[in-house]
């Protein structure tokens, strides 16, 4: 009961920080960009080769899935860096912590909310950039549903880890732990790609190391390899190739990573002085 | 008194060498002091004595270090007790981009409220604080005194029998301040016990029956505040012939002697020895025309109890 009224006032901050409408907005506008981008693109690809032809829509959607895959993450870490921090800076937990709530219900209301809402922006998003990746050149992806869950899977990685860190870091120094962690992992994804392509065993060990420290850019490949026709991963049409996949216990050890991070979020929350 | 009190029977506050270290400091050294039911209680001392780290110990928000609490008959921090309980942080902030009616509604599913219970109970508590004109302003736009006055109706939502309210005159005015004195004395009628923090030590003596000092986190005096000669400390004797030498024998009942044109002022820890304080003048050969209690306000006591050093 007071997780849900707890969710409820989650969102309904962020309605009233207008952060729920600037992310529509926003959104709508990369997605009108996509679909312009796609339009020109399939229409300049009117005499190239048939099989080049055929495949470059699906590049291209991948392109548009990956932006989408960024802007959730980035959208999910900057909403909920301020929910545990902000709140135990300014003293207004102090109010709602003494009501007869558990902690954990508290935090579990928020983790909700924000689960809603992220969950909400990526199926709008997806939704939107495989329609119009269809509309204008035909393209479709793979195991969209698949595909869909893994980015899912990546940003409650995110959410969980953000506020985990919000029980212990100031706001600002939370985002910076998170999005640095996240950039990390891109990093250490590029160099295991790169590293498989030129058969460097240690360049595939730094990216291995850097998805142990945070799986986030793993669930992302898996989710692009899953999605993406096999033949742009072979001819290497898009920056995602398929040289080296995460594997299912890649996933794996993902899905138990995250479930720790909320775990631990939910004992330091529920130790901690306020 | 405290018939309305589901929990009576059970001390509303009760702790026993409560403690609290934050890593080396000690917030809280030993805290031990009981508060019966339908009891308005002043927990006063100087900055940093360690009086909200000791209320946030009773409401679950701070982890004690050692000892025990108890409020309501349940462990501080059970989701039970707080159910019961009504408090105002000390410096009260809240979601500000709620309306002042939204907020109360929040607090009131918080605790569990039913709807039509709490759309009766919210209207009747903006207008108690006087902010039933702003019901739909949002907090953003409120001012520090309209802050704590919706603080103090989020306070009063559930009915609690214990009230617990860390300086809640704290940025109010007058008109406000007088409201924070009225809803005090009503919740005391009601039978709810009130746990008050603060400094302003004039609305302390009006409204509590009794006040703890603590100093450096430990009760160093307790005292009830009944509005007569009993409790008075300070007396000034007004007598012929008293000679310099027979004050070095009240030493043994009294403090702070001193002697001025025949007038003799001390202070003395039960007024139960003014009579043999009498006798001895008397027996001294001095002439005693006239004993007057000293109403001591709860200031001079404090300053008296705690020293002016303040104790920071
Ligand atoms: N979170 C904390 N970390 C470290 N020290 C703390 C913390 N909270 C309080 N203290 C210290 O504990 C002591 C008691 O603080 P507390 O806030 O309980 O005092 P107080 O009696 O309420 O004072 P005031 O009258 O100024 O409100 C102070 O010395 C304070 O510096
Ligand atoms: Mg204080």
């Amino acid at each position: 009961m007071g997780v849900w009224i707890v969710a409820g006032a989650a969102f309904r901050e962020a309605v009233r920080k207008k952060m729920v409408w600037m992310a529509l907005v926003t959104g709508a506008a990369f997605l009108i960009l996509f679909g312009l981008g796609m339009r020109f693109q399939t229409k300049s690809m009117a005499r190239a080769p048939s099989l080049i032809r055929g495949q470059v829509p699906n590049a291209l959607l991948m392109v548009g899935l990956y932006a989408v895959d960024l802007l959730t993450m980035v959208m999910t870490v900057l909403a909920s860096s301020d929910a545990l921090s902000g709140e135990i800076a300014s003293g207004a937990i102090h109010a709602v912590a003494t009501k007869p709530i558990r902690r954990s219900e508290l935090l579990l209301g928020k983790w909700l909310g924000y689960v809603g809402m992220m969950s909400a922006y990526l199926a709008i998003m997806l939704g939107g950039v495989t329609v119009i990746a269809y509309a204008a050149s035909g393209a479709t992806a793979l195991h969209l549903a698949s595909g869909a869950a893994l980015i899912w899977l990546e940003s409650l990685l995110m959410l969980n880890v953000t506020l985990l860190c919000g029980t212990a870091f100031s706001t600002l120094t939370n985002g910076v732990i998170v999005l640095g962690l996240f950039g990390m992992a891109f990093l250490g994804g590029w160099v295991e790609q790169v590293g498989a392509l030129t058969r460097s065993v240690h360049a595939v060990d730094v990216g291995v190391i850097a998805s142990l420290i945070m799986p986030s850019e793993s669930l992302w490949r898996r989710a692009a390899y899953d999605m993406q026709s096999p033949v742009v991963g072979a001819l290497r049409l898009s920056p995602f190739s398929n040289a080296s996949v995460p594997s299912h216990t890649m996933i794996g050890y993902a899905a138990v990573y995250l479930a720790v991070a909320l775990a631990l979020a939910l004992r330091y929350f529920g130790q901690r002085d306020l | 008194m405290a018939s309305t009190c589901k929990s009576s029977g059970s001390p509303a506050i009760q702790t026993r060498f409560l403690r609290k270290l934050f890593g080396e400091k000690v917030a809280v050294k030993s805290l031990t002091l009981e508060v019966s039911p339908g009891e308005a209680f002043g927990f006063l001392g100087p900055n940093g004595a360690g009086k909200s780290t000791s209320v946030k110990m009773l409401l679950g928000l701070v982890t004690p270090t050692g000892g025990e609490a108890r409020i309501l008959g349940f462990p501080a921090g059970n989701v039970e007790a707080r159910r019961k309980v009504g408090f105002l942080p000390e410096h009260f902030r809240f979601y500000d981009w709620l309306s002042a009616e939204e907020l109360l509604l929040f607090h009131g599913r918080l605790y569990g409220m039913a709807g039509s219970e709490l759309y009766r109970r919210v209207p009747e508590l903006l207008e108690l604080v006087g902010l039933a004109p702003h019901r739909r302003r949002r907090l953003r736009d409120f001012s520090k005194g309209m802050m704590q006055r919706i603080g103090l109706a989020q306070a009063l939502l559930n009915k609690p029998d214990l009230i617990i309210l860390d300086e809640p005159t704290s940025g109010l005015d007058p008109a406000g301040r007088r409201l924070v004195r009225d809803i005090i004395k009503a919740e005391r009628s009601r039978g709810a016990a009130v746990f008050l923090n603060s400094h302003l030590l004039g609305e302390v003596e009006v409204t509590c029956d009794r006040v703890a000092f603590i100093k450096h986190g430990e009760v160093i005096e307790t005292r009830s505040l009944q509005p007569n000669g009993e409790n008075a400390t300070s007396f000034r004797i007004r007598a012929g012939n008293l000679r310099p030498e027979m004050l070095a024998g009240l030493e043994r009942w009294a403090k702070g002697i001193q002697l001025h044109d025949g007038e003799l002022s001390f202070s003395v820890i039960s007024s139960e020895s003014i009579p043999e304080i009498i006798r001895y003048l008397v027996a001294g050969g001095a002439n005693v025309y006239e004993v007057t209690p000293q109403h001591l306000s709860l200031e001079d006591l404090f300053v008296q109890i705690v020293g002016p050093d303040g104790g920071l």
